[in-house]
């Protein structure tokens, strides 16, 4: 058998990113949710907030300390498998990653701390303060990271000597052309992720009958964040876009499916794109819309497939694809948030089972959405690691097949048996509700640790005895 | 500026990686000594003594790593492939720990399987360090600026002594860690454990400071050329006193001392591998300076760390300080 290495180094990229970008997507929008949970509690000194950020606290722990641990292996992984690409880029993308690591434990993990385990022991602004403060590291740690990341899809800033980048100029590196976009895009994408599993656990308090004031709390929040950040995030994706036409067209090609540049862009609503032949098959397609779209008039033209050799489009399947699912995502989010709004406006909101039971169960459409995100993105980046600098095949690592072959297979082996008890804890928690105790401080000597105040509720979840 | 940016960001590198060998040395060290306790009780007990510090501690790992990138990325271009399986089940071993080590708390049934996972976990990643450790002594193949070796170059006798090696240093530390921080049972057992480490940790020392100088002249004429023997010689010396005063200091039932101790031999086999090794990140081929980034890089990063470096320190202070005392069977917050 014949592995080639690079490939099988993508494979492992990409399966560790989409993990780990799992857990952020969740934990910056919680953060935030807890923090204006927490002031909200002050403000108005009522009971749900108090209990509905606890609750929702612990449910931040345990997503976080997934989100460090598949962190740590990324940060390793460029040194690992891409090694010709830290040479390369290392002068550059270095400091970047060095600031999100700064900043990520520094300001999260000091903080993180007391938002965790102050509850009782510290005044009550001090906690909603330190909740403010997580939610604010979390932001600048996906800034540097996504400066990184923007970096790679449109460099700027830099000058190469000798096929390696050296910096020229910090601020056009860090604030690169797509780099605006992405990050407005993502920190939208967090959000809304957040938003979704917020409106779906209201649903579930809602229908079931339990902890009602805080279930229509939580209904309430969840469709005011969306009813404003699902078109803010259309409108966003539709700049995006513009903003990659100019620096990637072929990405955007791929994306549309659009072959010949010299012709207007259809829509195309459907189709199996075929690299072979280099056309569309079962298309379904609205003429010219592309074009309106993409380029404001109906004949307008943007460059084809077809206006660079084969060798250098990337995939087409997966960037066509998940581009498709992500919008078709982002509108279904429209849809709930207006359809909730309307209800919520004839005062039906808290009756209508079928809302319920539909918004109950939607609660994993914003993860599905940001990694069909990162999918196009970095898909369509190919087949260069850094557009115009780096070819993907020149960036491995000169580490033989059998090796990554063997990592690959581990990595998938420990996240998926680690991982999946995570996932099934936060599921507990979520079954359990906010229900039980609210205002009750840690008894003394509680560490300090993220998944501990998880582990009372996991123990009354699963209803165990003091131990023997 | 060319000159002085690496060498001060090799010692804050430096300071990086001796700060996580010292404090994540202790958890792990803990795990290894997980299978010793005799109850769930007293597991609990050794775990709540480290539970709320592992994760700070672990952040200095990739404090090292991503400075490594970050300053000198030739270097970390060459070591991390040169190293690749084990730094991999390095860092599965440190995920499989974390998270087992929180999972133990909720799981009932399960829960002898996260014992095992957190012993595992530690084990795997402590030895691990071991071998890179080992390797980078050793040495790593390099051609035209990029590893040019095979897969398992580092598998060698040497590497796996010093895997050993650090497994008995990271034990020792658990032990009077556990020494300082708990009491009864645990505390008993944890002092004559730690007699035995501290011998361990002796011979492992004893026979890695031979076999270097025998087996790599380059080593060998740093130690005992003239005039650097005149100003090496105290070193061993030192550590033998320290090795002798922390014997002591078990048996006369001191509880701080012991910790301090081990620490001290951790920094002074420490200061031996720099001694060995300096100015070069990737031995025998290339220096510091030959593998640092432009000083527009180093200096960009520089302003962060200085800025943010005190404020961990001040953290990592305070939450020792919040979690001072010790821990007592059955206490904590399960
Ligand atoms: C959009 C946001 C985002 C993206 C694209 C990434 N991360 Fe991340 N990362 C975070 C947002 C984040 C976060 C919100 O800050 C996390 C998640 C949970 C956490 O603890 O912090 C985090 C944790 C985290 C940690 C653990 C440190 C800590 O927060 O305590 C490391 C070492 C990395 N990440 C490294 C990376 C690398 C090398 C990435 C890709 C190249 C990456 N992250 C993509
Ligand atoms: C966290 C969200 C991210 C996800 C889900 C993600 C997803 C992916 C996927 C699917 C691939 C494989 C692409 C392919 O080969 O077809 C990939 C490759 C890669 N990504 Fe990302 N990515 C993310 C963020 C980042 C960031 C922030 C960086 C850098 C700062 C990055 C750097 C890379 C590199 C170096 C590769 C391998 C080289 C390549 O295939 O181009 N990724 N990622
Ligand atoms: C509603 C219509 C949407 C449009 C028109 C849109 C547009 C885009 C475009 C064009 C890109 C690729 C940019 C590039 O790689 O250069 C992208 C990426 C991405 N999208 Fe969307 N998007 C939409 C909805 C959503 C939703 C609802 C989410 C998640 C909740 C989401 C999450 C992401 C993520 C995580 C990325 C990758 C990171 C990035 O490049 O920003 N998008 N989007």
């Amino acid at each position: 058998m014949n592995l080639d290495p690079v490939l099988l180094d993508r494979i492992q990229a990409g399966f560790t990113f989409a993990f780990h970008i799992i857990f952020p997507s969740f934990t910056i929008g919680l953060s935030a949710y807890v923090a204006t949970l927490a002031l909200m509690w002050i403000a108005t000194g009522e009971e749900r907030f108090h209990r509905l950020a606890f609750f929702w606290t612990k449910i931040f722990a345990v997503s976080f300390a997934m989100g460090v641990v598949s962190g740590v292996v990324l940060s390793y992984q460029f040194g690992t498998n891409w090694s010709r690409f830290s040479v390369v880029t290392g002068n550059v993308l270095g400091p970047l990653l060095g600031y999100e690591v700064l900043a990520a434990f520094f300001l999260e993990a000091t903080f993180l701390g007391i938002m965790l385990f102050g509850w009782g022991r510290v005044p009550a602004w001090l906690q909603a303060l330190s909740a403010v403060i997580v939610a604010f590291g979390t932001l600048l740690s996906a800034f540097w990271i996504l400066s990184a990341n923007s970096w790679m899809q449109t460099p700027a800033g830099h000058e190469i000597r000798d096929g390696i980048a050296y910096p020229a100029d910090w601020i056009a590196i860090v604030f690169n052309p797509s780099f605006p976009y992405r990050f407005a895009h993502m920190v939208t994408a967090a959000y809304l992720t957040t938003a979704m599993v917020v409106l779906a656990v209201g649903a579930r308090h809602v229908a079931a009958g339990r902890r009602i004031a805080e279930g229509r709390t939580m209904l309430r929040m969840a469709i005011g964040m969306l009813a404003v950040l699902a078109p803010l995030q259309l409108l966003l994706g539709d700049q995006h876009g513009l903003n990659t036409l100019a620096h990637q067209p072929v990405k955007i090609a791929a994306i549309e499916a659009h072959w010949d540049g010299s012709k207007p862009g259809k829509l195309v609503l459907f189709a199996w794109p075929d690299a072979r032949s280099e056309t569309n098959r079962y298309e379904l397609a609205i003429p010219n819309a592309g074009s309106l779209i993409l380029t404001h008039g109906l004949n307008g033209l943007f460059p084809g497939l077809t206006s660079v050799g084969a060798a250098d489009r990337p995939p087409l399947l997966p960037v066509f694809f998940a581009f498709r699912i992500m919008v078709g995502i982002g509108f279904l989010m429209i849809a709930i948030a207006y359809v909730g709004l309307w209800l919520w406006w004839r005062r039906r909101l808290f009756e209508t089972r079928w809302f319920l039971w539909l918004a109950a169960q939607t609660w994993w459409l914003g993860f599905v959405a940001v990694i069909s995100g990162w999918i196009v993105t970095e898909t369509g980046r190919q087949p260069w690691a850094v557009t115009g600098i780096l070819r993907t095949t020149d960036a491995t690592s000169p580490v033989g097949a059998p090796s990554v072959a063997v990592s690959l297979l581990l990595f998938i082996l420990v996240y998926g048996i680690v991982f999946s008890m995570g996932i099934y804890y936060i599921n507990r928690l979520i079954a359990r509700g906010a229900e039980g105790r609210a205002a009750e401080p840690p008894p003394a000597g509680t560490p300090m640790r993220p998944l501990a105040s998880v582990a009372d509720a996991g123990r009354e979840i699963l209803g165990s005895q003091p131990q023997p | 500026m060319e000159w002085y940016l690496p060498v001060i960001w090799a010692a804050v590198i430096g300071i990086a990686v001796a700060m996580y060998v010292i404090l994540d040395g202790f958890d792990l060290g803990i795990g290894l000594l997980f299978p010793f306790a005799k109850s769930e009780r007293e597991r609990d007990q050794m775990m709540n003594s480290v539970a709320p510090f592992w994760d700070g501690n672990e952040t200095w790992l990739v404090l090292g790593g991503v400075g490594l990138f970050v300053v000198f990325p030739r270097a970390y271009a060459i070591i991390m492939p040169a190293f690749y399986l084990p730094v991999i089940l390095m860092l599965l071993g440190l995920v499989f720990r974390g998270v087992a080590f929180e999972f133990r708390w909720i799981a009932l049934s399960s829960k002898p399987v996260w014992n095992l996972g957190f012993t595992a976990g530690s084990a795997i990643a402590g030895f691990c360090q071991g071998l890179i450790l080992g390797g980078l002594i050793q040495g790593i193949k390099v051609e035209n600026g990029a590893f040019a070796g095979s897969a398992f170059d580092w598998a060698t006798p040497f590497s796996v002594l010093c895997g050993f090696g650090v497994l008995a240093g990271y034990a020792l530390l658990g032990a009077t860690w556990l020494v300082l921080k708990t009491e009864g049972a645990v505390a008993e057992r944890a002092r004559a454990h730690a007699k035995l480490l501290l011998v361990a940790v002796l011979a492992f020392m004893a026979v890695v400071s031979l076999w270097t100088p025998l087996a790599f002249e380059r080593i060998a004429a740093r130690w005992f050329s003239f005039p650097n023997i005149l100003f090496l010689w105290p070193v061993p010396l030192v550590t033998a006193l320290v090795a002798l005063a922390a014997w002591r200091w078990l048996e006369a039932g001191r509880e701080l001392l012991p910790f301090v101790a081990a620490i001290a031999l951790f920094l002074l086999g420490y200061l031996g591998l720099v001694i060995s090794s300096f100015p070069y990140l990737v031995p025998p081929a290339l220096t510091v300076w030959q593998t640092a980034a432009p000083p527009a890089s180093q200096i960009f990063m520089l302003l962060g760390t200085v800025a943010l470096l005190p404020l961990v320190l001040a953290y990592v202070v305070f939450v020792y300080w919040i979690f001072r005392g010790k821990v007592r069977e059955g206490e904590g917050y399960h």
